[in-house]
């Protein structure tokens, strides 16, 4: 494929540098295809294999959409293809992990923690089980496919099912680094991914902790605790506020289940201000999560910000961002309004 | 076949004694019952002489050491029938069969569905119907990952063969060639609402895994020598095509009253009925002839 081709292909994907037009006529820009990352789950998990007899890993008929073909090229025994079955495939991968395997299986994240919900509470989650369900082009990072293809609950639905860890990965070295901790974290777990061509983030894999979120920005007078494809948008609205005499401190709120709440209570003590800001259903994922910290301390201006309570129109996903404010214009936008509160 | 790393004494156990252990089974179902206050009678009537020839003649295990990585697996996916393993655990040893007092209340290890994190000796957590096939499969291909050839048995219910997600293990199973895979189909005919074929109809359910690429063998459910016969006649674990057993049974099985009838799905005897029941198990399995109930004075 040519520079041009590939190009044209990102456009098309409305992930990249492109004009496209929404129905109020508004000109948006896609992300910038510098520093875009392709998937590394395939490889990380190949790499980890080599040395980690326990490691298998399975799919349902998206091994080139979530490259775990990469590990199956490397791995061949120790790859699945359930084929279009993911609740089998969450189930049996339950049944490995009873075996003394871990299993991390992968598919769009809405036939994942969705159509996959009973599965990974009862046979997963209920029974500790050592399966890492990886739910790959999260959010509305599909775009124009639609709601069906969404996944805009899942979240608030893992988040609600005990004894799950819930982590969100950020960008490539990000999700490296949090599939090195996930394989010998206890019980079962749910990792949430972008589209894969979610903007750099972090200049090297980070050293991770769950339960501990990574400030990536200082500031004293709002917060922006960000979870996944919106962190990247959160630093540049920061860096857009700072033009305006405003700090903000921006967390990643990678880890949804356990949540940081020291980091939480640090950035309402701190900062005086918070603006949880994620691709997600405003019902039920880390704005939920951090307002149910918020409401026991003394109260200050919070804002959560995401999708509204409603399935969302298609469009390419740069697009989509863009009209539900949760690009670096959106994300600032929103950020003036709540500082306008603080006073 | 499998080389037994641990002597095993319950090899060779003969039909009598296997035939003694389902009457122990259902015994002990209507006791812990009781101590419920409901309990799913029927449901495990059906598969008693199978659970008991599994667990007193044909599964490789040592209760001795639950976690023996070599072990036969068991997936009890009619998980609503634990109230029937449980006792068979207790009696191999697994744990103190006093444990048992404690069902289903406050705090116990043993509810009415079973809960691998709190029973020792079972492999894995059920309640939810259709997923049993599912473990088993990740089980088997466990295994195969790691070299090991033990058997994979799962118990599955008919009722629960309407759930699609038995389908894709089915298609699953033999895709993937797991021969050391058995699963048994306790065909008692009733589901909760109605006999199966009136509810959501599964015949012919042996051509249905059939279809599917499964080896299938049809037996009575309740004749020992037959099960065994069956169960001893497995090809060896390894790439090939799953063996399914659909073992037809009579839903309720050693309790007129129960036999074929939908009343007993989950119930509760007391009192004399308790006794006149306890009584009549005692006595053991009697020919199976339709229940007329008696009519109403």
């Amino acid at each position: 494929m040519t520079t041009e081709m590939q190009n044209e292909a990102e456009i098309f994907r409305g992930t990249t540098l492109g004009e496209t037009r929404l129905k109020d006529r508004r000109s948006v820009r896609g992300t910038p295809k510098t520093g875009m990352p392709a998937f590394v789950l395939g490889e990380e998990l190949a790499a980890l294999a080599d040395t980690d007899p326990r490691i298998v890993v399975a799919t349902a008929d998206l091994a080139s959409a979530n490259r775990t073909n990469d590990f199956r090229a490397r791995h061949p025994d120790r790859f699945f293809n359930f084929g279009i079955a993911e609740r089998n495939m969450i189930t049996a991968a339950a049944g490995m992990a009873s075996s003394g395997l871990v299993p991390f299986v992968a598919t769009f994240a809405s036939f994942a923690a969705i159509l996959g919900a009973e599965q990974i509470k009862t046979d997963c989650a209920y029974p500790r089980q050592k399966v890492r369900v990886v739910g790959t082009h999260s959010g509305m990072s599909m775009g124009f496919y639609g709601s069906s293809h969404h996944s805009l609950e899942d979240l608030g639905m893992m988040r609600a099912v005990a004894d799950l860890t819930v982590a969100c990965a950020t960008d490539a070295d990000h999700l490296r680094g949090l599939l090195r901790i996930a394989v010998d974290q206890p019980g079962a777990m749910y990792i949430r991914l972008g589209r894969g061509r979610d903007p750099k983030v972090y200049d090297a894999v980070p050293d991770l902790a769950f339960g501990r979120a990574v400030t990536l920005r200082e500031g004293r007078d709002l917060t922006i605790l960000a979870t996944g494809s919106t962190v990247r948008a959160s630093l540049d609205a920061a860096e857009a506020l700072a033009a305006d005499g405003v700090t903000v401190r921006v967390v990643d709120m990678w880890t949804i289940a356990p949540l940081d709440v020291a980091a939480i209570e640090a950035a309402a003590g701190e900062t005086g201000a918070i603006l949880t800001v994620e691709e997600h259903n405003l019902t039920g994922g880390l704005g939920s999560a951090v307002a149910e910290v918020l409401v026991d301390l003394p109260r200050i201006p919070f804002k959560r910000h995401g999708v509204p309570d409603r399935f969302v129109e298609v469009g390419p996903p740069a697009a989509l961002y863009a009209h539900y404010q949760l690009d670096a214009p959106g994300i600032a936008g929103v950020a003036r309004e709540l500082l306008a509160r603080k006073g | 076949m499998t080389e037994r790393l641990h002597p095993d004494p319950r090899a060779n156990t003969g039909a009598e004694t296997i035939a003694d252990r389902a009457k122990f089974i259902r015994t002990e179902t209507l006791r812990l019952t009781r101590i419920a206050g409901a309990g799913h009678y029927s449901s495990t009537f059906s598969c008693a002489e199978i659970l008991a020839a599994l667990y007193y003649r044909i599964l490789a295990i040592d209760p001795s050491d639950p976690d023996w990585e070599g072990r036969d697996r068991f997936v009890m996916s009619k998980g609503h029938a634990a109230i029937g393993l449980y006792p068979v655990l207790a009696d191999l040893g697994y744990f103190d069969p006093a444990e048992l007092e404690t069902y289903t209340r406050l705090g116990s290890r043993y509810g009415d569905h079973p809960d691998m994190k709190k029973v020792r000796g079972l492999d894995f957590s059920a309640g939810s119907l259709g997923h049993g096939l599912s473990v088993a499969i990740g089980i088997a291909l466990a295994a195969r990952v790691k070299a090991l050839t033990h058997r994979t048995y799962v118990l599955l219910g008919d009722g629960e063969l309407s759930e699609g997600q038995v389908w894709e293990a089915a298609s699953a199973a033999a895709h993937f060639g797991l021969q050391g895979l058995v699963a048994i189909v306790d065909r008692n005919g009733l589901c909760i609402d109605g006999h199966t074929e009136d509810v959501m109809a599964i015949e012919p359910v042996h051509e249905r895994f059939a279809a599917f690429g499964w080896d299938v063998t049809r037996i009575d459910g309740h004749d020992i020598p037959a099960l065994i016969e069956t169960l001893e006649a497995l090809p060896p674990p390894g790439k090939g095509r799953p063996q399914a057993i659909i073992a037809d049974t009579i839903k309720g099985r050693g309790v007129r009253r129960m036999e074929m009838s939908l009343d007993w799905h989950v119930g509760n005897l007391v009192g004399e009925d308790y006794d006149d029941v306890m009584a009549e198990l005692e006595a053991g399995l009697q020919p199976y002839v339709p229940y007329e109930p008696e009519p109403a004075q």
